[in-house]
């Protein structure tokens, strides 16, 4: 297991992010702790801009995730349409 | 410029960083950035350097505006409903008292040091990530002092914290442990700060201990944590980041690297100590026992990263073994420290309640009930006969991370643990092999250190006396310290309560 997580605080805001991070990480494990829901997957985490738009019905700029994030683990890739964590080379994760 | 196609997040964050460079023409570079060779670390290439969050200073502003908008609005509803009235139990205060005595002031040195480098590194990226993270260190700072300003109108041990964070022995430990990182290089700064601190061990600070918070009603301290921490995910990226792009531009610098890593855990698991005994004892409704929480941060986590670092030839940091042989005893034996020195302390101290016992021995079945809950025992009767135990001598520190030697064996939590090392005829004295070994690869410095403990007994410190040492840093006598038994807070917050039990019957 090559644990990573995303941790977000739980509100208004972030719920819609969060439904949506679960919806695209079917294997995703959710961990629900006071004020703060912390998600874990092996090998990869992917936020897509796409899946959050549909939810908030609005423009959504994967870099709005900073105002809610708490806390990761695992290697960041951003681009325009997604925020993802893995683990191993960004090479390795292109594939 | 007419464009109406917005820039792509690559595009503008090269225009973003590497258009605001340049090579200067009246001074060579090696001149006005001096600070780039003389730790050994070796770069051939600035640009390969790369923000993986693409983070640029206008989106910064944006985002930061949005964050401070959010988290003054909280606050001043906190402040306005008397949202002190509202959390668990008044000795939770002193966690927060801890948190502003030792952590707030550790985040302005960050600041200082991310100021430096934001000045002095040669490559442009890091140079921008510095400066974003310089101006977070010092909102950190600045946001938890108008958070905990609302609390200091009402509990002790609040109203001196600079003071307390230059003089007061115990704060020594943060407070060297951010001086250490300071007088370093700028590649040591980033391995201990953004590194081994922000991405190895932050999380320990700010998820348990701010879901800690909002459990016990503290919406304030939990609103400034998740909104520092929102800085953090940034930094403990940027953390990564170093050390991936020093470990490619060079093999000569893993060595070195490692040794910080080495070092900087090392130093940093023994400042969360603090953490340790807040999480188990000074929140008086837990969320985790530190033992789940260092399993679940470190040794999950940590696992994890440090096997993805493997690629590199990185391995996990020295005398991580021992941070795990001591997990099931590290907050008891602070606890325990503290409980004796409660009277040259800024905050209380306390037995834990019967129920917070049981907590402890369902959290930690291998050793409260055998090591931990007979002492506490005891000096709970000894305070019920009025013999409440303050200890009147001073400890013997550790000489590299400050905190009196009052760890045990790693393979026997019955032993006190104490090593020592002669250096140019004089005798150093260390709570553990970890600490003895940074000690030996920079003697030199370490010497230097300033050490409370033999500063009192130097007469440095206001006096001969404890009440004079304790003035001396800042500490109302008879009100900011000894047991929360009998203190003004106590008295305060029960007669608070009493209060709203009246109004409610009334209503």
């Amino acid at each position: 297991m090559r644990l990573l997580y995303i941790a977000l605080q739980e509100n208004e805001e972030a719920l819609p992010i969060i439904d949506s991070i679960i919806e695209d990480n079917p294997s995703a494990t959710v961990r629900r702790y006071p004020g703060m829901v912390r998600i874990e997957a092996d090998g990869r985490i992917t936020v897509k801009r796409a899946t959050v738009e549909g939810r908030l019905m609005r423009d959504w700029d994967p870099q709005e995730l900073h105002l809610h994030l708490i806390s990761i683990a695992g290697n960041v890739h951003e681009t325009d349409d997604e925020f993802t964590l893995h683990w191993g080379t960004a090479e390795e994760m292109e594939k | 410029m007419s464009t109406t196609k917005k820039l792509g997040l690559r595009e503008k964050y090269r225009l973003m960083t590497r258009g605001l460079g340049w090579e200067t023409t009246y001074q060579p570079m090696d001149k006005v950035f001096p600070y780039q060779s003389f730790e050994g670390i070796k770069i051939h290439d600035w640009d390969k350097w790369e923000d993986p969050f693409r983070l640029t200073m206008d989106a910064y502003w944006k985002y930061q505006a949005e964050k401070d908008r959010k988290l003054y609005a909280i606050l001043d509803a906190f402040n306005q409903h008397n949202g002190h009235l509202n959390i668990s139990d008044a000795r939770y205060v002193n966690s927060i008292k801890l948190f502003l005595q030792g952590i707030t002031l550790s985040e302005y040195n960050a600041h200082r040091g991310f100021v430096h480098l934001g000045r002095q590194f040669r490559g442009v990226g890091p140079r921008v990530a510095s400066q974003m993270q310089a101006l977070d260190e010092i909102r950190h700072a600045q946001t938890q002092i108008h958070a905990l300003s609302h609390y200091n109108k009402y509990f002790s041990g609040f109203h001196g914290f600079q003071g307390m964070y230059d003089r007061l022995w115990y704060l020594s430990v943060p407070k060297s442990y951010f001086e250490d990182a300071l007088t370093a290089g700028p590649f040591e700064f980033l391995t201990a700060i953004s590194f081994s601190f922000e991405y190895v061990l932050t999380n320990l600070i700010f998820m348990p201990f701010m879901s800690g918070a909002a459990y016990n009603g503290d919406m304030a301290t939990v609103t400034f944590g998740f909104s520092a921490q929102s800085d953090e995910a940034r930094h403990m990226t940027m953390g990564l980041e170093v050390i991936k792009f020093m470990a490619e531009q060079d093999p000569d610098n893993i060595p070195i690297i490692q040794r910080w890593m080495d070092k900087w855990f090392w130093r940093g698991y023994r400042m969360l100590v603090l953490v340790a005994m807040m999480m188990d004892y000074m929140l008086p409704k837990k969320v985790m026992s530190w033992s789940e929480a260092w399993e679940m941060y470190f040794e999950q986590a940590g696992g994890a990263l440090f096997e993805d670092l493997a690629r590199y030839g990185f391995r996990m940091p020295k005398y991580a073994d021992v941070s795990v042989k001591e997990k099931d005893r590290y907050s008891h034996e602070a606890w325990a420290a503290l409980y004796h020195y409660g009277a040259a302390a800024g905050l209380h101290t306390w037995i834990p309640t019967s129920e917070e016992m049981e907590w402890m021995a369902e959290k930690y079945p291998n050793s409260f009930e055998q090591f931990y809950k007979p002492r506490l025992d005891y000096w709970d009767e000894q305070q019920k006969a009025g013999k409440r135990m303050y200890c009147a001598s001073l400890p013997q520190l550790c000489q590299v991370c400050q905190i009196p030697a009052w760890f045990t064996e790693p393979d026997d939590p019955t032993q006190l643990c104490h090593r020592e090392t002669e250096y140019k005829g004089e005798t150093y004295h260390f709570c553990s092999d970890g600490c003895c070994d940074i000690f030996k690869g920079e003697p030199e410095k370490y010497i230097q250190a300033r050490l409370p403990t033999h500063q009192i007994y130097q007469g440095n410190c206001g006096g001969a006396s404890i009440e004079e040492v304790l003035k001396w840093s800042g500490i109302e006598v008879g009100h900011d310290n000894l047991d929360y038994l009998g203190s003004d807070d106590q008295k305060n917050w029960e007669r608070w309560k009493h209060q709203t039990a009246v109004e409610k019957k009334i209503a």
